[in-house]
């Protein structure tokens, strides 16, 4: 009984474990080794949405963290501001590059990641999660079909590797 | 391309020009600007100047601090300066995206031509060198489907001024703890003149790019500082510089 229960946690341990990783995809291709997340999506500009009911987080991809090299400063944007799809909304610098972000969709910025302001280096360890950038209220939620699923982003980024 | 040649432009109104032709302007543009005055020092888009300068020495000899858009370190420019500027198109370059790294490379290759008669000019980490000594401070500031790569030569330099400068916290591996003065080079001590080294950046170009000369009359006729865009670049006023060490006068 005992060799039972022990073969079933490891069975359900082993189905968690798979669950987990079905959210997560690590594609690598000769040109890249760019981690993309299948719950996301993506800007052509290297950015990504995570929806949480009418809200969106926006943080920039695992590809565009590595292109830049180690983050230096971030200059978040203020909390209350309007930002429109396609709109510069802050800067992350990079040792000699200031480079602009661009939000993948329209709304008000409810809340930045003030703990960027500290350590900015948080966007290269956790782009998709403790490196977020913002958080919008929604203006449309069409906007969002513009937007690439994982899929069509991974090929993105293929696409202009070469 | 478009190429402007200025002589002793401030580089605050440098500055605000350039931030004006990358991100008001669809041309690719070149500018040579050789020296300025009053010298004056630049520091990067997070730049905090009680981090990096003798901020008390600063404001005693009242020497201007600016803040420019672009990233990177800080620099203290003057008459000895040559600042040479490119802001490009992401379609006048053969880069599959617009990322620091391929940029500054191409750079590299961009300048090489003009250095042929130096020995042993190439980009270490981030910086231009003559074996392992730098002579050029570079940065970027990078939008959608543009770029600008700016450099700041040192034609020559005062090493009283280097004073004003503490070592910054990120340095790069190259460095290997030099001094200032072990550490950068002049580049007057290689080329024959200041113009000598302007033609030959030119005629470097000039293998990628055809220049057009235009004046900075022209430029402010047919690209108006009227047209709206973002201006980051900012000038500390003394009671910025004062505040920013007040909390180390307190502790002290």
């Amino acid at each position: 009984m005992a060799l039972r229960s022990v073969l079933v946690r490891a069975a359900e341990d082993f189905r968690r474990r798979c669950v987990a990783q079905s959210l997560t995809r690590t594609f690598r291709s000769p040109f890249t080794t760019a981690v993309v997340l299948d719950d996301l999506k993506y800007a052509e500009s290297h950015e990504w949405v995570k929806l949480e009911g009418d809200y969106a987080v926006v943080g920039i991809t695992h590809h565009a963290q590595g292109e830049l090299g180690d983050v230096v400063f971030v200059d978040l944007p203020e909390v209350g501001r309007q930002v429109s799809k396609g709109e510069s909304f802050g800067v992350v610098e990079s040792v000699k590059a200031a480079s602009d972000v661009y939000s993948p969709i329209s709304g008000e910025i409810v809340a930045v990641n003030s703990e960027l302001a500290e350590s900015p280096a948080l966007v290269n360890k956790g782009p998709f999660d403790e490196g977020w950038i913002m958080k919008v209220k929604l203006k449309d939620r069409e906007e969002i079909q513009s937007l690439l699923d994982a899929e069509k982003y991974k090929q993105h980024v293929e696409e202009s590797a070469h | 391309m478009k190429l402007l040649r200025l002589q002793g432009f401030p580089i605050l109104q440098q500055l605000y020009l350039e931030e004006r032709l990358l991100r008001a302007t669809t041309h690719n543009w070149c500018l040579i600007n050789q020296g300025t005055n009053p010298p004056a020092i630049i520091v990067g888009i997070s730049g905090k100047p009680e981090k990096l300068l003798d901020v008390k020495a600063v404001l005693q000899d009242n020497i201007p601090v600016i803040r420019r858009f672009s990233g990177g370190g800080t620099v203290i420019v003057d008459t000895d300066t040559v600042f040479v500027t490119l802001i490009c198109r992401r379609d006048a370059v053969t880069l599959p995206d617009l990322y620091p790294r391929p940029i500054m490379e191409w750079t590299e290759h961009l300048y090489l031509p003009a250095f042929q008669t130096v020995p042993s000019f190439h980009l270490l980490e981030h910086d231009y060198v003559l074996g392992d000594r730098k002579f050029g401070g570079n940065a970027q500031s990078i939008i959608k489907d543009r770029f600008l790569h700016h450099t700041s030569f040192l034609w020559d330099y005062q090493d009283f001024r280097m004073a004003y400068l503490k070592l910054p916290q990120r340095t790069p591996t190259y460095r290997l703890a030099r001094s200032h003065s072990d550490f950068i080079c002049r580049l007057k001590d290689y080329m024959p003149s200041r113009e000598a080294f302007t033609d030959y950046i030119v005629k470097a170009f000039e293998q990628q790019f055809r220049l057009q000369e235009i004046s900075l009359d022209e430029v402010e006729k047919t690209q108006p500082s009227s047209v709206p865009h973002i201006t980051s670049t900012q000038v500390f006023t003394t009671a910025d510089l004062q505040q920013s060490i007040m909390p180390l006068i307190v502790k002290g």
